[in-house]
């Protein structure tokens, strides 16, 4: 497997693979719900979780409304605070940037805390082209890592991984890297984590530059927030003499006060915790230059765009920049825990993936046009989304843009898409039911016949219907159209059936 | 035109078509959740955060002023500790019957060095009843993060129940922003190995709470 997802093929093909993979299956299921039970009992601890939903909501949207604003406001205060704020409109220039800082310390390797931005615009591959070694070092990561493997789970990347599998990556990959695997290492999740330790403590305390993402930026204090269970995100954000951080414009959230919502429903909703084990809150270089050396005394942070003002400009599109990345939405997707998280084709796996990735990439590739429809619309997603993303409703606007085009934004340019090619069965279905809609006089004629002939219907469609109507039963027509049934006992009101 | 500029047109260019939206942050956030889960006596608050400290494994003691040299000599033995590292402004009593080393955590100590180190002894800024978490502020008697982080051991005391507070949204009304904060739940663990918590990776894998004071 290759650790990229460039030239993925479109949904459908890459699930079929999946599905008939017995180990990811098991392994996908096991975790999923897991997950699942434990999510619904942390969140059912707090009465009060409908109201911080909507709060959680409601800051979001505000936050996105009045975006330049608070964009310039974290830009004051973090530079105030005395760090660097940088800005990328797109993944080559973040990664540029991020190159040239770490360069500019002199150093060639760093070390980093588990960041989907970082993710998304590949900064890994990038640094390795440079020269810059990078060390991913959350656990999930480093089994990514370590296997040159793709990520298949926002919060658990290596989700698809069994615990026997994790140990022979272990077992055979880690002397490559640095100090190896014990001789004699079983696959209890303990011994497990006990490598990843003692594997990745040297590189810990000898790093001189770490990377980051961030969960939440505040932009009245300027303060980062990183939300992490194993202490790699800790060490990473203080050992180091420098620290960068790249974030998606979408993680600043007002005021200082509304962290008390967000570090509520996050834990929860991502690793079903009253609360994760540490979160780390600094401002600018607050601790290091100014206290008693403290952390990093240099903090670069890198805003990053990247299709996210792209997004934004779709108004039904947008709501999908709430998302605080907690992966409640794959744990209960009956889509994602069949087909696994590399079938989408990108870092953000499941329904908020479906939704985020065609709109961040645009819908041309073939599995961008494809995710808006890997999904049954079962709406279990936006039940469990702890910042109310009405998933469906973003999956059935998706589809519409990708079956009839339309205008859109890209790379900050207006732009009318073309509709995609492969729907013309659909369109013109489509296109037939509007005429028959449109004129009554022939649905009625058509209604009728359809009922007069109803004995000679096959019960499989043939041609390429046949897959469908394989595994589905055809709709019975009945015996008399709904409207001569009205019309001749007027709704039964006569007691005529 | 600089990126700064660019993203900048970017948004504002996406939001023409919405309305203009003149309310103020405080009409637009509608605040209807709780400050607090719960009424809850002081001391109930309190027997709240040991319960729930000791749910992620950590270590809960509880004793009276009088006894908290005995008790932290008497934790660091049991961990077998040869040296402990502590904050600058700890009070000195704190660790007076202890036999083990104390090493200064100064400016210019390596992270190596502290990683030969077998336990911290700290205070708090301030812990939260309801998910059972401690914040350190790197106050004087907290010190550095890296303290709390490398060593295997930590011992942390709160001050109960004046340090204890019921919720998140408390919490966060007690602490300055300005300050490095470590939010810290029972002991390092992770998910990552089959969606299932396994205590201990890189931070301290012994996590000890002493709530002093009180009843």
């Amino acid at each position: 497997m290759s650790g990229t997802f460039v030239g993925m093929p479109a949904f459908p093909e890459a699930a079929r693979e999946a599905v008939g993979d017995e180990t990811l299956r098991g392994n996908l299921r096991h975790a999923t719900h897991t997950i699942r039970d434990k999510r619904a009992r942390a969140v059912a601890e707090l009465d009060d979780w409908a109201a911080l939903r909507e709060a959680g909501k409601r800051i979001k949207d505000h936050t996105l409304r009045h975006l330049d604003r608070y964009l310039v406001q974290v830009e004051e205060a973090v530079t105030a605070a005395g760090g660097t704020v940088h800005w990328a409109a797109d993944a080559d220039e973040a990664n540029e940037i991020v190159a040239r800082l770490v360069k500019e310390t002199g150093e060639s390797e760093v070390v980093k805390v588990k960041s989907m931005a970082t993710q998304e615009i590949a900064l890994n591959e990038a640094l390795q082209a440079q020269g810059i070694r990078a060390y991913e070092t959350d656990l999930a990561e480093l089994i990514v890592q370590l296997g040159k493997d793709r990520p298949s789970h926002i919060l658990v990347p290596a989700i698809h991984r069994n615990r026997g599998e994790i140990r022979d990556i272990f077992r055979s990959e880690m002397s490559e890297w640095g100090r190896p695997a014990p001789e004699d290492l079983t696959d209890t999740p303990a011994e497990l984590a006990e490598a990843a330790r003692l594997h990745l403590r040297e590189k810990f305390l000898r790093a001189k530059v770490g990377i980051s993402g961030a969960n939440f930026v505040v932009a009245e204090t300027g303060t980062l927030v990183v939300v992490e269970s194993e202490g790699n995100g800790r060490m990473c954000l203080t050992l180091p003499e420098t620290l960068i951080s790249v974030v998606g414009i979408e993680k600043i959230v007002p005021r200082w006060q509304d962290l008390e919502v967000f570090l509520q429903t996050l834990p929860r909703s991502s690793t079903a915790e009253r609360m994760n084990p540490y979160t780390s809150m600094w401002t600018g270089t607050g601790g290091g230059r100014n206290g008693e050396g403290d952390g990093p005394r240099t903090f670069h942070l890198v805003l990053l765009d990247n299709g996210r003002t792209d997004t934004l400009a779709d108004e039904v599109g947008r709501q999908a920049l709430r998302c605080i990345r907690c992966s409640a939405c794959l744990n209960v997707c009956p889509v994602y825990e069949r087909a696994g998280g590399h079938a989408y084709g990108s870092v953000y796996p499941g329904p908020i993936g479906a939704i985020l990735s065609p709109q961040l990439r645009g819908t041309e590739s073939e599995i961008d046009a494809s995710l808006p429809y890997a999904s049954s619309l079962c709406g279990a997603c936006y039940e469990v989304c702890p910042v109310a993303i009405d998933i469906p409703e973003v999956l059935v606007h998706l589809r519409e843009r990708v079956v009839q085009g339309g205008p859109a934004v890209r790379n900050g340019n207006r732009v009318v898409l073309k509709p995609a090619g492969g729907h013309a069965a659909e369109r013109a279905a489509m296109r037939a039911a509007q005429w028959a809609f449109t004129h009554p006089g022939a649905l009625r004629t058509g209604q009728r016949l359809a009922s007069r002939t109803r004995r000679l219907h096959p019960r499989t469609l043939p041609g390429p219907g046949r897959a469908w109507s394989g595994s589905r039963d055809l709709p019975a027509v009945p015996a008399e159209p709904f409207r001569d049934w009205w019309q001749r006992t007027r709704g039964g009101r006569d007691g005529a059936k | 035109m600089s990126s700064r500029e660019r993203i900048l047109g970017r948004v504002r260019r996406a939001l023409a078509d919405v309305p203009d939206d003149a309310r103020p942050y405080e009409e637009t956030i509608v605040r209807g959740y709780l400050r607090e889960h719960g009424q809850r006596s002081a001391a109930r608050t309190v027997d709240l955060l040991a319960e729930n400290l000791a749910d992620y494994r950590a270590i809960v003691h509880r004793c009276a002023d009088g006894q908290l040299p005995e008790l932290l000599a008497r934790l660091l033995t049991a961990h077998g500790s040869r040296s402990v590292v502590v904050p600058p402004g700890l009070p000195s009593r704190w660790l007076g019957a202890v036999d083990a080393p104390l090493v200064q955590d100064l400016a210019a100590s390596t992270a190596a060095e502290l990683d030969e180190v077998d336990s911290v002894v700290t205070g708090c800024a301030v812990a939260v009843a309801e998910t059972g978490t401690i914040v350190l502020d790197g106050s004087p008697d907290q010190g550095r993060r890296r303290i709390t982080l490398v060593p295997d051991h930590h011992v942390c005391v709160v001050r109960v129940p004046d340090q204890v507070v019921s919720s998140v949204p408390r919490a966060l009304e007690r602490l300055d922003p300005k300050r490095p904060l470590t939010w810290i739940s029972g002991p390092s663990a992770t998910s990552d190995i089959e969606l299932d918590r396994v205590e201990g990776v890189h931070g301290p894998r012994t996590l000890e709470v002493v709530l002093l004071g009180g009843s």
